[in-house]
């Protein structure tokens, strides 16, 4: 029985201890940040299937060393602690639980993938940590009545599915559709946009969708029943391996419909050119970033930074690889907002400001396109232009689109 | 009727893909009763080295027969130096050694080469070949021919050599082989070498298809699985015709049932392999052992 | 199959009717107990001593453990491999989670519906399952984990599709003043205990020989009496049962579910844990759990460059060092040290 009693004694010192350590704790104000120093935090997929997209946390540090090497904002270092999730929610829930109560970041960005960021939503939004410039195309980060520490970052895919459709609309008479997609979260938000901008007619004019898994080894199969189907427009929504496969596969049975490739596999270098610039040719996409395998930036004032950049901080990294790009600008627009907030780095003002963004260009977002946000207005890039392949670049044509002005 | 046929051809193009890299599971399973759950992706790594060579100018039919050499040698060392030391440890401990290589091929390839997919090319035309309405990929023919050839070296040597026989004989019973005077460690490692000779074989008929980034293999070994179990793991032949089962059952079951379609159409191939396995518990070719009390 | 640590401490005691080293037995008894009184002291504890994020990963390592101990009653105890026991986990945090989102029903119940629809599923896939041995059984269930997630993305209405449900994490009842992982941690803790005085009790006596006398030789098994076709299929169940719960756990605990959670890596992830925390022995679901919540977190800590490099040469290593997993290695360690204090006995 003794053993019981030291049991219980055992619980009632560990109780006592642990009413001391709470009323510690309270004292600091501003989070993760010192005179010379401020912490912020980042998820990534460096494992698992996802790990494609580790480069993007690799290429947000190595711009972070940049900072630092010149001096830091306002003469703070950033300190970048990123963590890998492995594209899974419970280890996201972890790794974010890790940044924000043991290593006490003052905010978070970039946390990449809509499942991982579903999972942490509720959580980051209670504990009143800036979630910024997600790493994700779901609608849902824009909502800042009900999560208004959460904001997005790139063009949503229901955004871009609706510009696809707007265009069939306006300019294929007697359309009909057949659409490929991943049947997930991505997927199935491109599909909802495009059939909402569509509206009633959506029924009529969509004569089959089909589906595919990302474990799937080839799409064939679908892209012949597609074809059979007699569809004349081709919505395309895959990720880039599919979409070599999908423009390759139709083009040799000899299906030419007005293809819409989405902007996830726009990339020149890594899905045009393997899959045959010729049978590229005619190809639709929607454009917000520059293309960086596309000849016509090759003197580009943005892109010339940016390789530079890469040689001398992340000289690893390829340079193809668009997921490079977009973290290059990313990562100045998370500097951007930290200097924007001055001498006032409470988590409040990073939300704040992070809201307050008027008109900022980037060196690799396409010309007229600029990150605007409001307090009711979450998302940063809403602008995107359509783009015809012309067997050697994208060549943009028409207006820059605004998601809002309907 | 067309789109029946260009189904089954656009089915059996696939299910060569699985097929190919089925016999090596059955290849590796005769020889050392284990499941190589690296296999795949040992074929991935080999095809990266072959992708080395052929940037460096190496001729292609040049770099297919060194890759084939540089993968069997890399076969037999994994197995001399990593699988050896657990060679006498419960079957699920060497199952675990062989997760921890597909982990770690993964990550290294992914280091070396980054995850970005590259176009591997075909030593076959491009020009598809059309016969009416149907069309076939070139490559599709020649990958399939290829595997067909494989298998035939495969049958011949387990069937007609003495080499061919220890093996079976060492991974069937290594204490009775030993006593006939068979090498049976030695066995092993050579079983290891010719897997993952035809892995890779394997891996650089597949890349043309699906491109080559770290992450190839992940869904195909799935499928090889697939195969191989609805073949049978003790038959290279049912390995061949389980993978071309599968493809084509995955492409018709998607086609015509409808309210399956695409976004169930791999839990019904699935079904049909537990359905398979019911009817036939050690796959359609597979032998049945006989366990002595 | 030889002998495992397992079957050795089963030996040891007096109804298992095999002639053994008395020393051994009487050195174990106190010393046991004394272990388990000490573990459960500590865990009991540790709400009071770590932060938030730390007993949310020893809340995860509960429901790993409740996890592997269901798959080793399957695979460790009863030699049927399973490959697919993330299908279970995923069914489990799914019954789970729809219970509280759709329906509004308390989630102390969902746990307990999530461990019965899993046992019956586990029952039902079981019972056919019967016919298959050794690899022909692992791909069969291997084939359930790969069609489990697109089953759950397949029936959106109660699902949510791939979007997943989002849940909200419970407060502590009846005026506790726990926080919200502090409770959590002590639900888990609770029905940890719960569930593995259940499998010690079921595994150490009667049931649980004729269990491994399935295993180490079924047709033997037979002949002495034991109803073959009904232990397997009902282990079956009540192995899934298990890991339901802890998927059930694992939903509250998280507060989300997305079909890809619950993918073939969950499985493998599964099964290297009790291979890693000892193949047929119940504390080696406890030694699994903590390998694979903490070893790969210490693997990105090492290399961020290709922490899976890391990850798998750890993996390769421990199985070199301890070839019958964690808790082997632990029992070796121990009957070493134990026999020789009681030789050096009579010396005295």
């Amino acid at each position: 029985m003794s053993l019981f009693t030291r049991f219980i004694a055992l619980l009632l010192v560990g109780g006592l201890a642990a009413l001391a350590g709470a009323g510690a704790a309270a004292a600091q104000t501003v989070v993760g940040v010192t005179a010379t120093e401020i912490k912020i935090g980042n998820t990534n997929p460096y494992s698992g299937p996802a790990s494609a997209y580790g480069t993007i946390g690799k290429a947000l540090g190595a711009y972070f060393k940049k900072v630092n090497d010149e001096g830091g904002i306002n003469g703070r270092k950033i300190n970048y602690i990123t963590y890998d999730d492995q594209y899974s929610p419970p280890k996201t829930v972890e790794m974010v639980r890790r940044l924000v109560e043991q290593d006490q970041v003052a905010f978070l960005f970039q946390t990449l993938g809509t499942p991982p960021n579903s999972a942490i939503h509720k959580y980051v939004n209670q504990q009143k940590v800036p979630h910024i410039f997600v790493a994700t195309g779901a609608t849902k980060w824009n909502d800042p009545k009900s999560f208004p520490w959460t904001m997005g970052y790139q063009p949503n895919y229901q955004t871009e599915g609706r510009i696809y459709a707007a265009y069939v609309l306006k300019n294929v008479p007697n359309a009909k559709v057949g659409i490929l997609y991943q049947n997930d979260d991505y997927g199935k938000d491109y599909l909802k946009g495009f059939e909402d901008g569509l509206g009633d007619a959506a029924k009529k004019l969509i004569v089959l969708k089909q589906s595919y898994e990302v474990t799937d080894p080839t799409i064939d199969s679908q892209i012949v029943n597609l074809k059979n189907s007699g569809a004349n427009v081709f919505f395309n929504v895959t990720i880039p391996k599919f979409a070599v496969q999908a423009i390759k596969k139709s083009n040799d049975i000899g299906w030419k419909p007005l293809h819409f490739l989405n902007n996830v596999s726009s990339s020149l270098g890594t899905v045009l050119k393997p899959a045959g610039l010729e049978a590229s040719r005619g190809l639709l996409t929607a454009l917000y970033m520059k293309e960086i395998t596309d000849p016509q930036w090759k003197n580009d004032k943005g892109f010339l930074e940016w390789v530079a950049f890469m040689k001398k901080y992340y000289p690893e990294g390829a340079l193809d690889d668009q997921a490079n790009a977009y973290a290059y600008n990313v990562a100045i627009l998370v500097a951007h907002t930290i200097k924007q907030c001055g001498n006032d780095l409470s988590r409040e003002n990073i939300i704040k400001q992070a809201a307050n963004l008027k008109n900022v260009e980037l060196p690799l977002l396409l010309p007229g396109i600029k990150v605007n946000t409001s307090p009711t207005d979450h998302a940063p890039i809403e602008q995107e232009q359509l783009a015809k392949f012309d067997g050697e670049k994208w060549a943009l044509f028409g207006e820059v689109l605004d998601a809002f002005r309907k | 009727m067309d789109i029946f046929i260009q189904q089954v051809v656009s089915g059996l193009a696939t299910g060569g893909i699985y097929a190919s890299l089925a016999l090596a599971l059955v290849m590796i399973y005769q020889a050392t009763d284990v499941v190589n759950f690296a296999q795949g992706n040992m074929a991935m790594f080999s095809t990266y080295i072959a992708w080395s060579l052929l940037q460096a100018g190496v001729p292609y039919w040049v770099t297919f027969g060194a890759t084939v050499v540089i993968a069997f040698v890399g076969g037999l060392l994994i197995e001399r130096v990593v699988i050896r030391p657990v060679e006498g440890a419960p079957i699920l401990t060497i199952v675990i050694v062989t997760l921890g290589l597909l982990v770690i091929f993964t990550s290294v390839a992914g280091w070396i080469y980054s995850y970005i997919q590259k176009p591997f090319p075909s030593p076959f035309p491009s020009r598809p070949i059309k016969i009416g309405n149907i069309v076939f990929g070139a490559h599709d023919l020649g990958a399939i021919g290829i595997t067909l050839v494989v298998l035939l070296l495969l049958f011949l040597f387990f069937r007609y050599t003495t080499l061919g026989l220890a093996m079976r004989a060492a991974a069937q019973n290594p204490v009775s082989s030993r006593l006939c005077g068979i090498r049976v460690s030695w066995m092993l490692g050579l079983g290891w070498g010719l897997a993952a000779a035809f892995g890779a074989v394997a891996g650089m008929m597949v890349a043309p298809v699906v491109f080559l980034d770290p992450n190839m293999m992940g869904g195909i070994q799935i499928y090889a699985f697939a195969a191989a179990t609805v073949g049978g793991f003790t038959s290279p032949l049912g390995a061949v015709v389980g993978g071309f089962l599968v493809g084509v059952t995955e492409n018709l079951v998607g086609t015509y049932v409808s309210f399956i379609g695409t976004e169930l159409k791999l839990t019904v191939a699935l079904a049909m392999i537990i359905i398979v396995l019911l009817v036939r518990p050690s796959g359609l070719f597979g032998r049945t052992t006989v366990r002595r009390v | 199959m030889d002998s495992r640590p397992g079957e050795a401490t089963a030996a040891s005691r007096p109804e298992g009717g095999v002639a053994h080293p008395h020393a051994t037995a009487r050195a174990t008894r106190p010393v046991g107990v004394t272990t388990v009184l000490v573990i459960l002291t500590v865990a009991a504890a540790l709400p009071f001593f770590v932060s938030g994020f730390r007993l949310f990963q020893f809340t995860q390592v509960l429901i790993y453990a409740i996890a592997l101990l269901g798959l080793n009653m399957l695979t460790g105890y009863n030699g049927q491999f399973s490959l697919g026991h993330g299908a279970f986990y995923g069914i489990g945090a799914y019954t789970t989670a729809i219970m509280i989102d759709r329906w509004d029903i308390g989630y102390a119940w969902t746990i307990l519906a999530a461990g019965i629809v899993c046992l019956v599923v586990g029952f039902l896939f079981g019972r056919p399952a019967l016919r298959l041995e050794g690899l022909y059984l692992a791909l069969a269930t291997f084939s359930l984990a790969l069609a489990v997630p697109q089953i759950f993305k397949y029936f959106e209405h109660w699902t949510g599709g791939s979007q997943g449900i989002v849940l909200s994490k419970p407060k502590a009842p009846f005026g506790l003043r726990l926080t919200e992982d502090q409770w959590l941690y002590y639900l888990t803790l609770a029905v940890t205990i719960v569930l593995f005085v259940l499998a010690w009790n079921l595994l150490r006596g009667r049931v649980g020989r004729a269990i491994v006398a399935i295993r180490d030789n079924h047709i033997a098994a037979e002949a002495m009496g034991v109803n073959n076709a009904l232990y397997k299929s009902v282990v079956f169940g009540v192995s899934a049962a298990y890991t339901g719960i802890a998927g059930g756990l694992s939903a509250i605990a998280i507060a989300f579910v997305a079909p890809d959670t619950f993918d073939v890596f969950l499985s493998i992830t599964l099964l290297t844990g009790i291979v890693i925390g000892g193949f047929g022995t119940i504390s080696g679901a406890i030694y699994g759990a903590l390998f694979i919540q903490f070893v790969p977190t210490w693997a990105q800590d090492i290399s961020k460059a290709a922490p899976w490099a890391i990850f798998g040469a750890l993996l390769i290593l421990f199985m070199y060092v301890m070839p019958r997993g964690i808790a082997g290695f632990v029992h070796l360690v121990w009957i070493r040290l134990t026999t020789s204090a009681v030789s050096r006995e009579p010396g005295r």
